[in-house]
């Protein structure tokens, strides 16, 4: 308990009481009896396997179909907080579209000697083809999923971007509905703010970024590689919620100089793709020629100005763990203004120094590859075994530059609804942020991801993290 | 509608039919299978056959064990037509399609397959057959009713019908196919118990037994089964009424699209051939020709409208 204790809960004080935003609920949540609530908690079980609500774990036997623990606490964030969060993030987000953009044209960050050049020149992610393109709208990042953690009261850290595709915001959504269903007195006696506009503002916020010669209400569709895809469930219901169709790579090809979808009467042009699908797969002659999920000549009709790719092709780079370690100087260098959300502090170690303190104080701290997500292939110092951490510094020697290190921050917790009552959880947070010409649009809330193990940092859901509904008041 | 939308509808409903035909074809040859007149290998084997499963099951089995053949039908994920495998194939095409379904349908899918596979989990037991069956049937019913219910009559629900009547003519004309030499009027089995046993399983395995007396009394004969089972327009799994709902299905979608393809004139000579006849010209061309031309007309037709409306590219 002890242990627990020096972590930030952000609904119970360490006296009796509980934190402001949580005063509410707290009062509603003293009046349950507890057996109901484990009672509406197989409910929502039942619900989520009934609706279909599942992700597919890799490595696992074919068509296995696991559902996402949800937790029946709400994770609770005040008005204030979130003010602070959503210009931060929306710094950010700028930032990065302006850094895609130069980094495709003109370098100057790269000039200015702010950002190393190999860094750049020798990443996979940075895609050749895209030097020299501007996307329509201009914008790289149509959709961005800020992973944020938080150490304290006021003390709120970005632990990772997620430019490219992030994942995840149906879970945002099922969870408030799974919430409004089970409780609908709550939220008539607490004021939370909306998420259910989301699919709305997505399809908005895409067609605002159609190419400038479409006419008329630009087509949008979702690419997903199928339903195998650990996040089918995800692309269905967002092609659902929007009311766009759902292809399939099969289901594309290049139509007098356009894609188009193959219907029941004939094909038609799309206007804008949201593609679930990873830059190496999107187009068989351009990228990787085996891949089976994309089509075959997209980037010449995107290079060409008649589709819309979001988020485009080549925005990977700015989730490279490395290049995280320069966000704060990219934020002020493309803001003229100093980041308002802080970054973790991060060892490079590629560099020679960095690598021999990493290695040195390895059982301290995590360690990940700049291109990994997903939680796979990261080392969890504090909760490591000798062997693991000396495989593992095997692994850094032989590859250092394929990694970078970062303290073990003692992450807030939420408490969830264990069998024993009320138990304290890490989490983190993951708001989802719109961005085309009108400007940057974030959902007030996010996805709350809970590590469902006492003591455990990994939230992950690919490693058995759970999710909560998230909160934000409306004042 | 995306092409393959259009072909994940038509499979998922042709499934969902060939699921809660196997179950009604393994219940139909388990009460003849209780009927100690019989002969119940040869029914068996002819209950496999009619689920267009025969090499499948020889290539496992050697002999026609009921527990062997309810297994093989009902459970086998090795069997394409077994009520698991189409249960799940449903599920899958649902899953692909399911931005076209409404909630409702959805929901009767995906708990249809959920249900279904946890029954079907273990072998089954003779005594749970007939609840393990009947459950079968009302999960199909709970989609048929969901969809009837809450899906807007466009594109999207014209697939659908034209999947459930293919599949469901083809399995009436397979049933008939299986059993003609039962149906062919000969002297020698009139008014024998063992005609009557037989006719009578024809008429469960479509769960006709009840209408068909409504409609015909004390009078069951060869003919009158025959008839009943191919012309009856009233009858919903009757071959003219199968190909009424293809023609009607196929129509709406030619009014829809603006655009009548081969599919449609097919359908219509089809339909066609079917007003020609009579119960008596069916028997005097040969009962069984005039059932294999249907099945091969009706697989053609499938195959066209696969092409006509682009389920593949």
């Amino acid at each position: 308990m002890d242990l627990e204790r020096r972590h930030f809960d952000e609904m119970l004080l360490s006296s009796d009481g509980v934190r402001a935003p949580y005063a509410e609920y707290q009062r509603w949540f003293a009046n349950e009896d507890p057996s109901r609530l484990a009672k509406k908690s197989k409910e929502a079980e039942a619900f989520f396997r009934r609706t279909g609500i599942t992700f597919n774990v890799y490595g696992q036997a074919a068509a296995q179909e696991r559902l996402i623990p949800f937790d029946l606490i709400p994770r609770i964030i005040a008005n204030r907080e979130w003010t602070k969060l959503s210009k931060g993030i929306t710094q950010r987000v700028c930032a990065i579209n302006a850094f895609l953009h130069d980094i495709y044209h003109r370098q100057e960050i790269l000039r200015a000697g702010i950002v190393p050049t190999e860094l750049i020149s020798r990443n996979e992610a940075f895609l050749p083809q895209m030097i020299g393109f501007t996307p329509p709208g201009k914008v790289y990042t149509h959709i961005v999923g800020t992973d944020l953690v938080r150490t304290g009261e006021d003390d709120f850290y970005v632990l990772e971007d997620n430019a490219r595709t992030p994942s995840g915001v149906s879970y945002m959504l099922e969870n408030r509905e799974t919430m409004l269903h089970m409780f609908p007195e709550l939220f008539s006696q607490i004021k939370v703010q909306r998420v259910s506009d989301y699919p709305k503002n997505l399809r908005r916020s895409l067609a605002a970024c159609a190419p400038d010669r479409c006419v008329g209400k630009p087509t949008v569709a979702i690419l997903t590689p199928g339903i195998h895809n650990s996040a089918y469930f995800e692309h269905s219901f967002l092609a659902d919620q929007m009311g766009v169709e759902l292809v399939e790579g099969h289901d594309l090809m290049v139509v007098d100089g356009h894609i188009a979808m193959r219907t029941t009467k004939g094909y038609k042009t799309i206007d804008v793709l949201y593609r679930r699908v990873d830059d190496e797969y999107l187009d068989p002659l351009n990228f990787n020629p085996d891949s089976m999920l994309g089509v075959p000549g997209i980037m010449d009709v995107y290079r060409a100005g008649n589709i819309t790719i979001a988020n485009a092709p080549g925005t990977g780079i700015s989730d490279d763990k490395a290049i995280y370690s320069y966000m704060p100087d990219i934020i002020e260098f493309y803001t003229g203004e100093k980041a308002i959300l802080k970054n973790v502090e991060t060892w490079r170690c590629s560099e020679p120094d960095s690598l021999a303190y990493v290695l040195e104080h390895l059982p301290e701290l995590v360690v990940k590859e700049v291109h990994g997500s997903g939680g796979y292939g990261m080392l969890v110092g504090p909760a490591a075994s000798k062997k693991e951490l000396s495989t593992f510094a095997a692994k850094l020697r032989r590859n250092p530059s394929n990694y970078i290190a970062q303290p073990t921050l003692s992450l807030s917790t939420v408490p969830i609804f264990a069998k024993k009552g009320l138990a304290p959880r890490h989490v983190d947070l993951r708001p989802f942020a719109l961005v085309s010409p009108k400007g940057v649009d974030i959902t007030p809330g996010g996805l709350t991801r809970v590590a469902l193990k006492a003591g455990s940092l990994v939230v992950n859901s690919s490693q058995g993290g759970g999710t909560k509904d998230t909160w934000v008041l409306e004042d | 509608m995306l092409g393959k939308t259009a072909g994940g509808l038509y499979w998922m409903f042709r499934f969902l039919e060939r699921c809660e035909n196997t179950a009604r074809l393994v219940e139909a040859g388990f009460r003849i299978a209780l009927t100690r007149s019989n002969d119940p290998v040869s029914e068996w084997k002819s209950v496999v056959s009619t689920a267009g499963a025969r090499s499948n099951y020889d290539a496992k089995y050697d002999t026609y064990e009921a527990a062997y053949v309810v297994d093989f039908l009902l459970r086998d994920t090795a069997n394409p037509s077994s009520a698991l495998s189409a249960v799940e194939k449903a599920r899958t095409n649902a899953r692909m399609v399911r931005t076209a379904l409404t909630t409702e349908v959805w929901e009767a899918v995906n708990e249809g397959w959920m249900g279904i596979k946890e029954t079907l989990k273990s072998p089954i037991k003779e005594t749970d057959l007939p609840a393990v069956l009947g459950e079968i049937r009302r999960h199909s019913a709970l989609v048929r009713g969901a969809l009837h219910g809450t899906m807007l009559r466009n594109d999207i629900y014209d697939f659908t019908q034209i999947g459930l009547a293919l599949e469901r003519a083809d399995n009436t004309a397979r049933i008939i196919d299986v059993k003609y030499y039962t149906l062919l009027p000969s002297a020698s089995f009139v008014g024998s118990t063992l005609d009557n046993v037989q006719w009578e399983t024809i008429l469960r395995s479509v769960s006709a037994h009840r209408s068909f007396r409504w409609l015909n009394d004390e009078n069951m004969t060869p003919s009158s089964v025959a008839d009943f089972l191919i012309l009856d327009p009233r009858f919903p799994r009757s071959l003219s009424f199968c190909s009424r709902i293809l023609e009607e299905s196929l129509g709406f979608l030619a009014k829809d699209y603006g655009a009548r393809f081969t599919c449609h004139d097919m359908i219509s000579a089809q339909r066609d051939k079917l007003r020609e006849h009579t119960i008596a010209t069916i028997f005097d061309e040969g009962l069984h020709q005039f059932i294999t031309a249907y099945i091969d007309d009706i697989n053609a037709i499938g195959q066209q409208i696969e092409k006509d409306y682009r389920f593949i590219g």
